[in-house]
């Protein structure tokens, strides 16, 4: 199904930014208007005008005292959307996977950066969307915890203690050379509006222990991108914002990492029909390169497609991850770690770019930009190798891993961010195991530089097993792609792939034009032109030889 | 004593030489989409590849038509009288400057090698990379038929067109054969060609 925008190529600047914000099919109708009339950018009020003006509000004209205070304020009208929060993966961080049956989120899984939340919670939870989780005793049933604010602010003020179980900062402070000034509470309130780039990436972008490190397809430089770096996203591109593709229902928010939708195969859905997913498809739809009007645009579109079915968007709208100038993490090893100078001082080491390549209490890193992307079939289920599961440390150790060939019709070949590294775990019952890094407790291995008590203290608190040794494994966890998408002229050209050491020279189980061949056949059938050459020349030299004895006898 | 007849219509050469390019196109981008080299990059000769496919397709529609409507094809039904003349005028008496045991007229245009040859490229090599061709875009574009794994298909599509190549080389050469290294060029441009008499050509003492 082609949307009507679809006889022509889009050009970037056919996106005009206002009219894509309203969400679902609205949207996609608009921008096909936006597509014909070539219309200019508009300020966002001026198309999709609030109907409530915060400032206003009389519950709000006040100083507040605590983020809670704003939360009391905020639920007297919006008086549902607590419920809703403390229903989503933002609270809960937790994740009954719907095929799998494991529990999921950050509160259960490991991943290959800083390890798991467990016993590092007042630190991890900087990034929760409530107010104090910092132990075992939080109240997850509270309204009044839930954090409005940084998800809502629209002033860029409001800041979080990075320390205090998502606290709302008291007094100025300095992260990693930034000042922070603790936000006037009141102006925030009053200025409350629509999440953005902002808000979502204030925790998205700085995963995995800063900037970029852990996705390698979200940083800060989609705050206001290029074109180039993402068609979407950039003011002179689309003008999207995150929550124009990740839509919500009763702040459920479209789009996962645990079950993601490999194949979309419903596309834009019926006319009038909302959908809430995150997918290319919901707004492309499902063949959505244009037919074009010549022979060889009708088949070219037509032949990309015929991928559709086999091959996410992303893979070839997708070219390189980490583009933006900002460097992703690619291997994190945790053996390294706990070294110190003559002086007993811990060390730090950064690379020219200035990205951290040892410091002490991590361990050994390294980065990268502008990586091609490993490809992979993927189902889109996500199973997560838990500290309860035996490992195979013999291997790279898969921190999640996931199905997907050839003959599977929900599968498609996606990019992925392949982070390596080496963690910790028990080599006694070859598991996995959590860590405490946090913590004003020796047990923290941030203060004591001791694996073992820290694991042992980590363990003990998730109620889990630990035989007391500690070992060090390879692992590999996978990230898959999908921000970051380039303007069409910049997608893949087909021989990226169709080529005896493409992208795809990973993939076996199916035949693939211009990489695949039977060597035997070639062999043969190229040795018989070969002899058929060897033939052709030899009868010509007789003929000559022939000839000019001829020439000489008569 | 000789006397020129038209060997080809203008409607024959024009289908040659149609034909001609475009399996000479096919066969360059067709190794390139096989990834033997990279020319013009796969999409381009992909694209091409399809296109030119679609065009010869076309062409043989109107052209097996013409031959059956014609009774033209009855030209390339295959006989061993004479074959194994030709073929030891090809290994050995062309060198002696002999001339050709055949003796092409409008009727009988060509020789018995060359009739056999060109048979097994219409009825075998053709219809392999035809049928195979189809299936390979329709796997893909239509996903029809279903289910049908792409190796098999891709594979013999490559193998006819391994035949295809080994035909075009041959045929190239055959070319140069003739009185002189230009003449078949010549009859297959103008569609002319001188030939003997046959009751004079009977008359000739056998060379030797």
């Amino acid at each position: 199904m082609m949307h009507p925008s679809a006889g022509g190529v889009l050009k970037p600047a056919c996106y005009a930014k206002p009219l894509l914000r309203p969400f679902g099919l609205a949207w996609i109708v608009m921008m096909s208007v936006a597509a014909t009339t070539q219309a200019a950018p508009e300020a966002l009020a001026q198309v999709d005008p609030p109907t409530a003006d915060h400032s206003q509000f009389e519950p709000l004209q006040q100083d507040f005292a605590s983020g809670r205070e704003v939360t009391r304020a905020c639920l007297e009208c919006h008086t549902e959307a607590g419920k809703q929060v403390r229903a989503s993966i933002h609270w809960r961080w937790e994740y009954r996977h719907p095929q799998t049956g494991q529990l999921l989120g950050k509160q259960h899984v490991v991943n290959s950066f800083c390890n798991n939340v467990t016993t590092n919670l007042g630190r991890c939870t900087a990034c929760h969307a409530g107010y104090g989780w910092d132990g075992p005793d939080f109240d997850f049933s509270d309204d009044s915890r839930v954090d409005c604010l940084v998800c809502h602010d629209t002033t860029g003020t409001y800041e979080k203690a990075p320390k205090r179980g998502g606290r709302v900062l008291q007094e100025p402070v300095k992260v990693h050379g930034h000042p922070l000034q603790p936000p006037d509470l009141g102006k925030v309130a009053r200025n409350v509006g629509p999440t953005s780039s902002e808000t979502c990436g204030s925790c998205h972008f700085f995963g995995g222990g800063g900037n970029g490190s852990k996705h390698g397809d979200l940083d800060t430089s989609l705050l206001d991108p290029p074109p180039a770096l993402d068609v979407h996203m950039s003011d002179a591109g689309a003008g999207l914002e995150c929550s124009d593709c990740h839509v919500e229902r009763a702040h459920q928010i479209a789009g996962s990492r645990y079950q993601v939708t490999a194949r979309d195969r419903k596309g834009t859905g019926a006319p009038g029909q909302r959908r809430y997913a995150a997918t290319c498809a919901s707004c492309h739809g499902i063949e959505p390169h244009p037919l074009g009007s010549d022979p060889a645009a009708l088949y070219q579109g037509a032949k990309l497609n015929a991928h559709v079915d086999r091959i996410a968007c992303q893979t070839c709208h997708i070219p390189a991850m980490a583009r933006g100038g900002v460097a992703t993490k690619t291997w994190w090893d945790w053996s390294k770690a706990g070294r110190l100078d003559a002086d007993g001082n811990p060390v730090k080491r950064h690379d020219a770019d200035g990205n951290l390549t040892y410091w002490t209490r991590w361990g050994e890193i390294e980065w990268g930009e502008d990586l091609e992307p490993d490809y992979r079939w993927f189902d889109g289920t996500m199973r997560y190798t838990l500290p309860d599961q035996t490992i195979d440390p013999s291997a790279p150790v898969p921190i999640n891993r996931f199905a997907g060939h050839h003959g599977d019709p929900a599968a498609r070949i996606w990019p992925f961010k392949m982070m390596r590294g080496k963690q910790p775990y028990d080599p006694v019952k070859d598991r996995l195991v959590y860590m405490q890094l946090f913590g004003k407790t020796e047990q923290a291995y941030w203060q004591g530089l001791e694996w073992q008590p820290a694991i042992a203290s980590a363990m003990e608190a998730a109620g889990l097993p630990f035989s007391g040794e500690v070992s060090f494994t390879e692992t590999r966890m996978a990230w898959p792609i999908t921000h970051m998408v380039a303007p069409a002229e910049d997608a893949l050209a087909c021989g990226e792939c169709h080529a005896r050491d493409g992208r795809m020279a990973e993939l076996t189980g199916f035949y693939l034009p211009g990489r695949d061949s039977d060597p035997a056949l070639d062999r043969w059938a190229q040795l018989a032109l070969a002899a058929a050459l060897l033939a052709i020349g030899l009868h010509i030299g007789l003929r000559i030889l022939f000839h000019r004895r001829r020439r000489h006898t008569e | 004593m000789t006397r020129t007849v038209v060997m080809f219509t203008g409607l024959e050469r024009l289908w040659h030489w149609s034909q001609a390019l475009l399996i000479i196109l096919l066969l360059m981008t067709g190794f390139e989409v096989h990834g033997s080299y990279s020319l013009l990059g796969f999409g381009t000769a992909a694209t091409l590849h399809v296109l030119a496919a679609l065009a010869l397709i076309v062409v043989w529609i109107f052209a097996i038509f013409w031959h059956l409507a014609t009774g033209e094809w009855r030209q390339y039904r295959p006989t061993t009288r004479g074959l194994a003349a030709v073929v030891r005028f090809y290994l050995y008496g062309m060198f002696r400057g002999e001339s050709h045991p055949f003796n092409p007229r409008p009727k009988r245009k060509h020789n018995p090698l060359q009739a056999a040859s060109y048979l097994l490229f219409g009825v075998v090599i053709s219809p392999l990379l035809w049928i195979t061709g189809l299936l390979y875009l329709g796997i893909d574009l239509w996903s029809a038929p279903a289910d049908l794994p792409l190796a098999p298909i891709a594979l013999i599509h490559v193998a006819a067109a391994y035949g295809a190549a080994l035909f075009l080389l041959v045929h190239g050469y055959m070319i140069t054969t003739g009185r002189t290294p230009t003449a078949h060029l010549k009859t297959m441009i103008t569609g002319r060609e001188e030939i003997e008499e046959a009751s004079q050509r009977e008359q000739q003492p056998e060379r030797g």
